[in-house]
């Protein structure tokens, strides 16, 4: 078996039933669109359930925080040469102005930096076709290693 | 000073929301105190493989319950609505129920800063905590 397929492959492959292993995401309808190395877009359609006040019809600021949450966690994990499991170290919003009731909200998540125990992100939730932004963030994520999986020990360099 | 009506209004807002009830949140509100409960459910995850709660549910919980409390103790009519926030994820959040406080740092006349905190089983081991800030004024008519 020669081809050995790197992660962003095997994540693009799964796209689809890659949500169905994250019942949250699925419960608010988030979907992936497109994977890039260590970009992620995504997107979700306005739904009753996920509105704070019937009154506005306004999607609740915690669909956005999964959104982007989830996007981020994906963006860092397409950014990675081997696989590791991530966990959310801190997630910061900042919310420019309300989703509007009715419209899809996209949003995309950047991983700009990978350490060997930290990776970087920034994202960004908008409606398509429109440059106002809803909300932005950032955020860290630990690299954590799968089980029974030991780092490579550094190289010493010779003297 | 405490508002009487507040926790009934508060009560009535978090009953007809329909992300609350999505979520599955409760509150136990004694007067302008509150702790929020969040009883687990599948739905919740965010990883079938580590049966952990996923973060943006937690965020979730953590801004509604840091929003409600800035509510019990501020004197306007509509809800506060969140300008940022930072969520610290401190511990892998297990499959059980989740509780959360809140404390408002400062109460100003426009902007409220809060911090939230969140655990499971243990309240001295914090599963996640929040910092935000919320504008506690009346929104401008939409032009």
């Amino acid at each position: 078996m020669s081809h050995n397929p790197t992660i962003l492959e095997t994540m693009r492959e799964n796209m689809v039933n890659v949500i169905s292993l994250v019942p949250w995401a699925q419960e608010i309808g988030m979907q992936v669109i497109s994977i890039e190395r260590g970009k992620v877009s995504g997107k979700l359609v306005w739904s009753d359930h996920l509105v704070a006040d019937p009154a506005t019809g306004i999607v609740h600021g915690g669909v956005i925080t999964s959104l982007l949450d989830n996007l981020g966690g994906m963006a860092v994990v397409s950014a990675l040469d081997n696989f590791r499991t991530t966990a959310t170290l801190d997630l910061r919003i900042d919310y420019m102005r309300p989703a509007e009731k009715g419209r899809d909200i996209a949003a995309t998540a950047e991983c700009y930096h990978v350490t060997k125990t930290v990776a970087f992100i920034n994202a960004r939730a908008y409606h398509p076709d429109t440059e106002k932004i809803i909300a932005s963030a950032s955020g860290a994520f630990a690299l954590n290693s799968p089980k029974g999986w030991t780092a490579p020990k550094p190289v010493e360099p010779k003297t | 000073m405490t508002d009487t009506a507040r926790p009934e209004k508060l009560t009535r807002f978090l009953a007809a929301s329909p992300f609350v009830k999505t979520l599955g949140m409760v509150c136990d509100i004694k007067g302008d105190e509150m702790t929020a409960i969040l009883p687990f459910a599948e739905k919740l995850i965010g990883s079938t493989a580590l049966r952990a709660l996923h973060g943006g549910a937690i965020g979730s919980f953590l801004e509604l319950t840091a929003m409600s409390q800035v509510y019990l103790l501020s004197d306007i009519d509509t809800l506060p609505r969140p300008i940022n926030l930072t969520i610290d994820y401190l511990r892998s959040a297990r499959a059980e129920p989740l509780y959360a406080r809140a404390h408002i740092t400062k109460m100003g006349r426009r902007i409220a800063n809060v911090r939230c905190e969140a655990w499971q089983s243990h309240r001295d081991k914090p599963v996640a905590s929040l910092h935000a800030h919320f504008l506690v004024t009346a929104p401008e008519p939409a032009a």
